[in-house]
């Protein structure tokens, strides 16, 4: 009774009939589909419904994660994996960042770059991969040139676009009260266009795991993808589940970093702010 | 009667008594010691293209006067502000101010938009150091920010986001940003105009109370006749480019909306405006 008497009291009305599901349950509710499914998943496996070759239960893929988490291959695959996918972040990442800043702030970078850039875009980057194979072999150069090449046009397009969209009064409020070039754009400029680069950041994440994926799997020697392929050849298909729940797992650790900065960053945006009268 | 400690002033709105949200603390005088600059122009002229928006004003504004700009919607006032402001440059004539302290030194200007313009990134304290220019680092600074924000009777939002503060609320950050760095001369153009009517009448009575308490010479762009007759200390009406009336008003602060003696002005200043 004391539990019901502490809370406050629109919401003790709300949720009387389910005040133990509004303690323990809600922050549970968005795994209850997966779960199900996955539990689906087992018994109809157990039961015979499911044939092994084609899809392997959940239990075969927690085994196969167990063996290959103790022979040290998975931490080795992760580790080549996630250094491919943050170096095409930097690399790429910060190119777009740059030339987007550039051509965002200078009229005649704009002109000398923007036509060029758009008509590369047009090409749909996985579309190069044979090409990249002539030039780099098959080596590393090839994931890190394909990868950048997927993160920059998202970071790019972002940061041009939140540059360019900075209210033109802030700017003149800050040329009147005398702010420098380096102050407007740190003051200013910056983090006016933050909101829209946080978008892009989160986008390029994305398309920098489907490159990777695409790209480790024609050709690598170690890596997630690399792992997956050479299952598939001895039709291991519990190691292939097991590749795709860990591209999974990666992509969303990645986006919950880049939310997580985007929450730290944009505390003063109206909506990243606690609402505080509960 | 309320007592001189506390200046809380009843205004009296459509019949109805109303209180401002703020108590407008007693002035402090500060004999002889005015900081406002004198401003003098001199046959001004701005045209955009082969539109003349102003042609050939003439004006001196001695060192500390209050005075307000009125005319109808594209008669050029912001367009004399900016000029003055030095965001735009004159096609001719000279505009030239004089520090009250020291003729050679630059005369320390300000302007006060009509939307407040606050970086929505920054918290309160420090979008009004941004007033205090490349020097708005330290706890100076911080200091400084603090004291300007206690003149617009604010204190207590030193640390909140902008997104957080009603629109009134906001146009007093826009001012303390503006009086941070003591100017000596201070545009407004149109500051309140966005502001529903009691906000107006209480942000008049804090615009007058830090004029007073500083001393800077007051540039107030209103579309509002009355307005510009409760807190002036002169009045001009601009048409068509040139001054078409000129008046003072002597009476004595803080003066009361809706006064019989100010609405003779108010009267001969629409007299002007519409030209009747
Ligand atoms: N940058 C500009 N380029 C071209 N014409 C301009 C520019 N700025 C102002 N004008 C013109 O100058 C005239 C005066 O404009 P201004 O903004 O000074 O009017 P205002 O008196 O402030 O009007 P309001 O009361 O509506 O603010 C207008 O006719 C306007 O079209
Ligand atoms: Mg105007």
């Amino acid at each position: 009774m004391s539990l019901v008497a502490d809370l406050p009291k629109p919401i003790r009305r709300a949720a009387l009939p389910f005040a133990r599901l509004h303690f323990d349950g809600r922050k549970l509710l968005p795994f209850l589909l997966p779960v199900t499914v996955v539990l689906v998943w087992q018994l109809a496996a157990s039961a015979g419904w499911i044939s092994n070759r084609l899809m392997p239960a959940p239990l075969d893929v927690l085994k196969a994660f167990w063996a290959k988490l103790i022979t040290g291959e998975l931490a080795l695959n992760i580790g080549v994996s996630g250094a491919r996918a943050v170096s095409g972040l930097i690399v790429g990442g910060s190119v777009g960042f740059l030339l987007g800043l550039a051509n965002g702030v200078s009229k005649t970078s704009f002109t000398l770059t923007d036509t060029t850039l758009q008509m590369i875009r047009t090409v749909p980057n996985l579309a190069l991969i044979p090409l990249v194979i002539l030039w780099f072999g098959i080596g590393e150069e090839a994931k890190l040139f394909l990868t950048s090449l997927g993160v920059f046009f998202p970071i790019y397009l972002s940061t041009l676009h939140g540059v360019r969209n900075v209210d033109p009064q802030l700017i003149e409020m800050g040329r009147v009260y005398g702010m420098s070039r380096w102050a407007l754009f740190r003051k200013v400029i910056l983090p006016g266009a933050l909101p829209s680069i946080f978008v892009g950041l989160r986008f390029s994440l994305g398309i920098m795991w489907l490159t990777l994926i695409v790209a480790e799997t024609m050709a690598a020697s170690a890596g997630i993808g690399h792992m997956a392929n050479s299952a598939r050849e001895f039709m291991m298909t519990d190691v292939v589940v097991l590749a795709l729940v860990i591209y999974a797992l990666l992509g969303k650790l990645a986006d919950s970093i880049a939310r997580f900065l985007e929450r730290k960053t944009l505390q003063w945006h109206p909506a990243f702010q606690p609402q505080e009268r509960a | 009667m309320a007592s001189n400690e506390t200046r809380r002033r009843r205004y009296n709105v459509w019949g109805k008594e109303i209180e401002p949200d703020f108590v407008a603390r007693p002035v402090t005088p500060v004999a002889g010691r005015r900081a406002g600059a004198a401003i003098r122009i001199e046959g001004l002229s701005k045209s955009f293209g082969d539109v003349p928006v102003l042609k050939g004003l003439d004006l001196e504004v001695p060192a500390g006067q209050f005075l307000a700009i009125v005319g109808k919607s594209g008669c050029g006032k912001s367009t004399l502000l900016r000029l003055l402001a030095g965001l735009d440059q004159p096609t001719s004539g000279r505009i030239s101010f004089t520090a009250h302290d020291d003729t050679s030194r630059k005369a320390n200007a300000r302007i006060v938009f009509q939307e407040p313009r606050l970086l929505p990134w920054a918290r309160v304290a420090d979008n009004v150091a941004v007033g205090l220019g490349e020097g708005a680092g330290g706890s100076e600074g911080r200091a400084r920010a603090e004291q300007a924000l206690d003149a617009v009777q604010l204190a207590e939002k030193t640390g909140e986001w902008p997104a957080r503060l009603s629109g009134g609320q906001r146009q007093r950050v826009a001012l303390a940003r503006a009086l941070v760095s003591r100017p000596d001369f201070l545009a407004l153009d149109e500051p309140l105009g966005a502001l529903d009517a009691l906000t107006r009448i209480t942000m008049q009575g804090l615009v007058e109370q830090v004029w007073q308490e500083q001393g800077f010479t007051a540039l107030f762009v209103t579309h509002d006749v009355n307005e510009a007759v409760v807190l002036a200390d002169r009045v001009i009406v601009l048409d068509e480019g040139r001054i078409a009336l000129d008046v003072a008003v002597p009476q004595a602060r803080p003066r009361q909306h809706g006064a019989t003696d100010l609405a003779e002005i108010e009267r001969q200043l629409l007299d002007a405006i519409f030209r009747r």
